[in-house]
């Protein structure tokens, strides 16, 4: 249980071990605040402030509700989305446009030819539209179940079972 | 439970995403702890989507050391969250004090220029006093200077009377002989119609010779009626009458308005 292990030393302030988090999950965090933000000055800004908040309130996790991982990641939207509810933000009129995740990652020169990189490519290139729209509502968005359901106009039983399913091959891509 | 349902049903997928209640995500927590296949399934979901985010951030490499000098390692965030408002009350009060400091400005040029009106005024009234004094100290040293010659020995004082064109009207005659000079008093004459001026005569009685020793032609602008002019005669009495302006050569005996003859005659 090492990441629980960082996860305590975090909340007793630890430096060392956030460090650690910080490198586990900052390109996570960035990506996942970049995709609603879609500028990247103001991504960058937001993904050390989220770090920077985590820290702060890191008495407010508690491990047995929920992965750390979650509450972080609940973070970094909320700032984002706070910022582009911002006046600063709609002056600067950043076009936020409808497109998935997805887009991004195919649009990005990829120069970088890790393993990770590859498999995602082919995860993305594989995968089902519905199975992209329900990993960006419900992971980049914090969209809830019932609002994922209505949006992609689907049971939510459906969400459920198509989520699994998703994260199962995406598993099988990266892992 | 059948701990393979349950991983199969998608639950966990769901509270890594956060969408389950308190006493569900409780209720996980648990099931890792008592089932490592459950935790192992929980960091594998986990690990996946960190990778897929990750892959969503642009390609730049955040060190950790841009945010280690705003973490504050040795206060507790106690400190720091009371440090927050600290930082905004500076603010507000800076901006206050800046709004002071404008409005304080604003009164000041206000003041400044008010000041300036009054200096303006108060040196207007005092030019307008210095004239005065200046002129009451012209007319000051004038009536000294009538007194002076009123008050002389050499001088002859001929009261004269009114006469039938002007019974209520007077006039007196200081002569003086030593620079034959005569000061005339006309304060008891009316003023001039239009067009016309006082002529004043010398006269010799035997036989009766008026000569004119001038006209009073600013009568009505003078302010003390006391008129100064040359008289080079042996004058026995003296006249003033009321001629069209300009003068005339010999006096209208009709419009006598005075007369009168030195005493010692």
């Amino acid at each position: 249980m090492q990441l629980e292990l960082l996860v305590s030393k975090f909340k007793q302030k630890d430096e060392k071990a956030f460090e650690k988090l910080y490198n586990m999950y900052k390109d996570s965090m960035h990506g996942v605040i970049y995709n609603i933000v879609r500028d990247n000055d103001i991504a960058e800004e937001i993904m050390q402030d989220v770090f920077i908040k985590a820290w702060h309130k890191s008495d407010s996790y508690d491990a047995t509700k929920g992965r750390f991982f979650t509450w972080l990641i609940n973070i970094a939207r909320n700032a984002a989305i706070d910022k582009t509810r911002s006046k600063a933000y709609k002056n600067a009129s950043k076009n936020l446009n409808s497109d998935f995740f997805v887009d991004i990652i195919e649009s990005q020169d990829n120069l970088d030819n890790s393993t990770d990189a590859i498999g995602i490519k082919k995860f993305v290139d594989k995968l089902a539209k519905k199975c992209i729209q329900v990993i960006e509502l419900l992971y980049f968005k914090g969209f809830t179940q019932k609002e994922a359901s209505e949006a992609l106009d689907m049971p939510i039983g459906t969400i459920k079972t198509r989520n699994r399913n998703c994260i199962k091959e995406l598993r099988e891509s990266v892992l | 439970m059948n701990i393979n349902d349950y991983i199969n049903s998608g639950v966990l997928e769901l509270y890594v995403a956060g969408q389950l209640s308190e006493k569900e995500s409780k209720e996980v927590y648990d099931l890792m702890l008592k089932h490592p296949e459950v935790l192992k399934e929980v960091l594998e979901i986990e690990a996946a989507l960190v990778k897929l985010t990750a892959s969503v951030a642009p390609k730049k490499d955040i060190d950790f050391n841009t945010i280690k000098g705003r973490l504050n390692t040795n206060s507790e965030t106690k400190v720091i969250s009371l440090n927050r408002p600290k930082t905004k009350w500076f603010n507000y009060t800076g901006w206050a004090a800046a709004v002071i400091l404008a409005g304080g400005l604003i009164w000041t040029i206000n003041q400044k220029s008010n000041l300036e009106d009054q200096i303006q005024i108060v040196n207007t009234e005092k030019d307008f006093l210095e004239i005065q004094m200046e002129t009451s100290k012209t007319d000051l040293a004038e009536t000294k200077n009538l007194l002076n010659i009123i008050r002389d020995k050499s001088i002859i004082n001929i009261p004269l009377e009114g006469q039938a064109a002007a019974p209520g009207a007077y006039a007196n005659v200081y002569w003086d002989k030593n620079d034959d000079t005569v000061y005339l008093d006309l304060q008891g004459l009316p003023e001039p119609p239009e067009g016309k001026v006082y002529q004043v005569w010398s006269l010799t009685l035997n036989p009766l010779t008026p000569t004119s020793l001038g006209t009073i032609d600013d009568f009505i602008q003078d302010d003390n009626k006391i008129f100064k002019l040359k008289n080079a005669n042996q004058s026995q009495a003296f006249g003033i009458t009321l001629e069209p302006a300009g003068g005339s050569k010999s006096p209208t005996l009709e419009q006598l308005y005075t007369l009168g003859a030195l005493a010692s005659i």
